[in-house]
């Protein structure tokens, strides 16, 4: 959604940032009705994200995941599709992650890695392919496809794990642990690791792809206008279903992060809501792959800063970051033109 | 397989059905009047959370319904602001009511009860029991065990199925409410207002949701827990898209994914002929299987209401 009334500091920066401040009013208010001051509550969790090398730590490793998340929802929406999967595409991901890693004991990580990638860009493609795939050939929503495999996704996930590659005599539904020497090079005593490099390195991929190379060119202009891409011979249906399933890849590394990076097995909920926040992380991030990595950034902080203010306050819990994960997604995404009218009326006045 | 275990599981099957029914309902008045139901499963959270709440505090289930529904109805014509006043992407929107009250409910549950992001579990008196209507020793064990027993809601919810099917197809109300969805430029130029018509609509999807809320949280479960919604809204959309978004057929599907969902119950580890034991999750999985081969287009073709998810920018 590009706006010719408007220069592109107010339309890219500033309307963003009044989005962004709208939704952090909001959250105030929520803070204020179960009895935390506002004020304190912003400071604690700034503090708690950003205060010391262990919340950095973990404010980088959330940000990793949502890196890829935020990934898995921009580069779709690039083609003007709006892939809600990735919580699924992740499942899918580290499922193929646990059978590589289960596969190779032994291994060295730096030998394992390019495998385990593959696999796990592969798992998150599969399972974004069929909904891409029933969109553009059969015209079935994907909003909905996603959601429904989603649910098939955890069904899958759960099966999998309670009946065919559950560790023998674990009363969790988990795998056994992967070999040490798997273990991804991180920081001593901290989740974060290599998998922050990964996603780096692929929003920059996708930068690249999205913004640099003909191909993304073509996606772009599929995306807005899919009457004047047609016209152009520009084959939108074959990009629509590449962009859905790069996303899918996208979201398959968070596997790469939560169980070859930080739990060196496969649980249950390792995704634990990560594909949903990709949809807020996109939609502030404007689908652009840097906006991506900054809203993500942004959306890490929250989540340390919740688990930090959780020791001050009994009554916060992670939950108040899903309320503004909500109020992010409903004033970034839904209520996008609350301001852009005022401020394009004030910006034509002047 | 007795009568009466075959009876019990239809009987469960109708238990199981109600909130789909209702929501599905309400997806449908959504819907219809051309405004995206995606946050049906968000608009159920906050109905069964505010008729927790309520039921907690006054004792009165029927004072919870009340509060149900009004909170539901009043997340139902937000979204409205959202995407009739502001034009808003309504699927971005139905997520994000779904995100904001998965999060905000066990938060101010917490707050206010303390009891971690649950509601205090509720005495019989504050909850829709179930009645057992008399006539069960002359008129048979379907009666007995099939109509009834169960509680108010469910014969609420019998009852009202007809009068929205009359509301929708019988009425010039149902008639506008419908066109909104197909042709809003029509229903503009016939010089009724679009956007009071879709507010319309979704007032009655908020009431309706807030009713499978309160049946959920103090018919079917004695408080809230978090999540206690479970897909049940995706469900009914996926429902109501397979019926072809008119009631009877949707509530049919729902219906049907009701009985794979007490079906389910009974076949955990028992071993069928030829196939053997089958997996729990496969057969949770039915109905959205179900739903994708409906929406590839295998099983007929659904055709959605032909304004759906398009804001109405009047012509000029």
């Amino acid at each position: 959604m590009t706006n010719r009334d408007l220069p592109p500091l107010i339309d890219y920066g500033l309307i963003p940032l009044l989005n962004l401040l709208a939704a952090l009013a909001v959250s105030g208010v929520v803070f204020a009705i179960i009895g935390v001051p506002p004020w304190t509550a912003l400071a604690s969790m700034a503090e708690g994200a950003f205060g010391s090398g262990d919340g950095i730590g973990y404010t980088l490793y959330y940000a990793t995941n949502f890196i890829f998340a935020g990934l898995a929802v921009a580069l779709p929406a690039r083609a003007g599709l709006f892939n809600i999967g990735g919580e699924g595409q992740a499942m899918l991901g580290g499922l193929a992650v646990a059978l590589v890693c289960l596969g190779l004991p032994g291994w060295p990580w730096w030998a394992a890695l390019p495998l385990v990638v593959a696999a796990a860009l592969a798992g998150g493609a599969a399972w974004a392919l069929v909904p891409a795939l029933l969109q553009v050939r059969r015209g079935s929503h994907i909003v909905i496809t996603t959601i429904l495999f989603n649910f098939l996704a955890s069904k899958l996930l759960t099966w999998m794990l309670v009946d065919v590659i559950k560790a023998p005599g674990d009363p969790s539904p988990e795998t056994a642990g992967f070999a040490p020497s798997l273990a991804l090079p991180g920081i001593e005593g901290s989740p974060l690791n290599l998998s922050l490099l990964l996603a780096l390195v692929a929003a920059f991929l996708a930068w690249l792809l999205i913004n640099r190379s003909v191909w993304g060119y073509e996606l772009r202009a599929a995306g807005q206008s899919p009457e004047a891409a047609r016209y152009a011979a520009i084959p939108a249906g074959t990009l629509a279903v590449l962009a859905v399933c790069l996303g899918g890849a996208c979201a398959g590394l968070i596997g790469v992060n939560e169980a070859m990076g930080v739990e060196h097995r496969l649980v249950l909920s390792f995704t634990s809501g990560a594909g949903f926040v990709g949809i807020a992380v996109a939609l502030m991030g404007r689908n652009h792959a840097f906006g991506v990595v900054l809203a993500a950034l942004l959306f890490g902080a929250l989540y340390q800063g919740g688990s930090e203010l959780s020791f001050d306050y009994p009554q916060v819990t992670r939950d108040i970051v899903i309320v503004m994960d909500g109020l992010v997604i409903l004033f970034c995404g839904a209520l996008e033109q609350l301001w852009r009218r005022p401020v394009t009326a004030l910006w034509r006045r002047r | 397989m007795s009568l009466l275990d075959i009876l019990s599981v239809l009987a469960s099957t109708l238990r199981l059905a109600m909130p789909l029914i209702l929501a599905a309902l309400a997806g449908l008045f959504s819907e219809r009047a051309g405004v995206v139901a995606l946050g049906l499963e968000g608009l159920m959270l906050a109905g069964a959370f505010a008729a927790a709440t309520v039921a907690a505090l006054t004792g009165s289930p029927w004072l919870a319904l009340a509060a149900a529904m009004l909170v539901s109805i009043g997340f139902a014509l937000f979204h409205g602001y959202a995407v009739i006043h502001q034009r808003g992407d309504q699927v971005i929107s139905g997520m994000a009511l779904n995100v904001l009250i998965g999060g905000l409910a066990p938060l101010l549950g917490l707050s206010w009860f303390g009891q971690g992001g649950r509601t205090p579990a509720l005495p019989a008196s504050a909850r829709f029991m179930s009645v057992v209507l008399p006539g069960g020793d002359v008129l048979g064990p379907v009666w007995r065990v099939l109509i009834s027993g169960h509680n108010l809601l469910v014969y609420a919810t019998a009852a009202l199925l007809p009068v929205l099917v009359w509301l929708l197809y019988g009425t010039g109300f149902g008639l506008r409410l419908r066109a909104v969805g197909e042709n809003p430029h029509a229903v503009d130029a016939a010089g009724l207002s679009v956007a009071r018509l879709r507010y319309q609509g979704l007032a009655i999807c908020g009431a309706l949701t807030g009713m499978a809320g309160t049946y959920l949280a103090i018919a079917q479960g004695a408080g809230f827990t978090r999540d206690m919604v479970a897909g049940r809204g995706y469900l009914a959309l996926a429902a109501l898209i397979f019926g072809k978004w008119r009631p009877l057929p949707a509530c049919g599907a729902c219906l049907l994914f009701a009985f794979t969902d007490a079906l389910q119950v009974r076949l955990q580890g028992v071993a069928l002929p030829v196939i053997g034991v089958v997996p729990v999750q496969f057969v949770e999985a039915l109905p959205y299987l179900l739903t994708l081969f409906l929406l590839a287009g295998f099983v007929g073709t659904a055709r959605a209401p032909k304004a759906l998810g398009q804001p109405f920018v009047k012509s000029r």
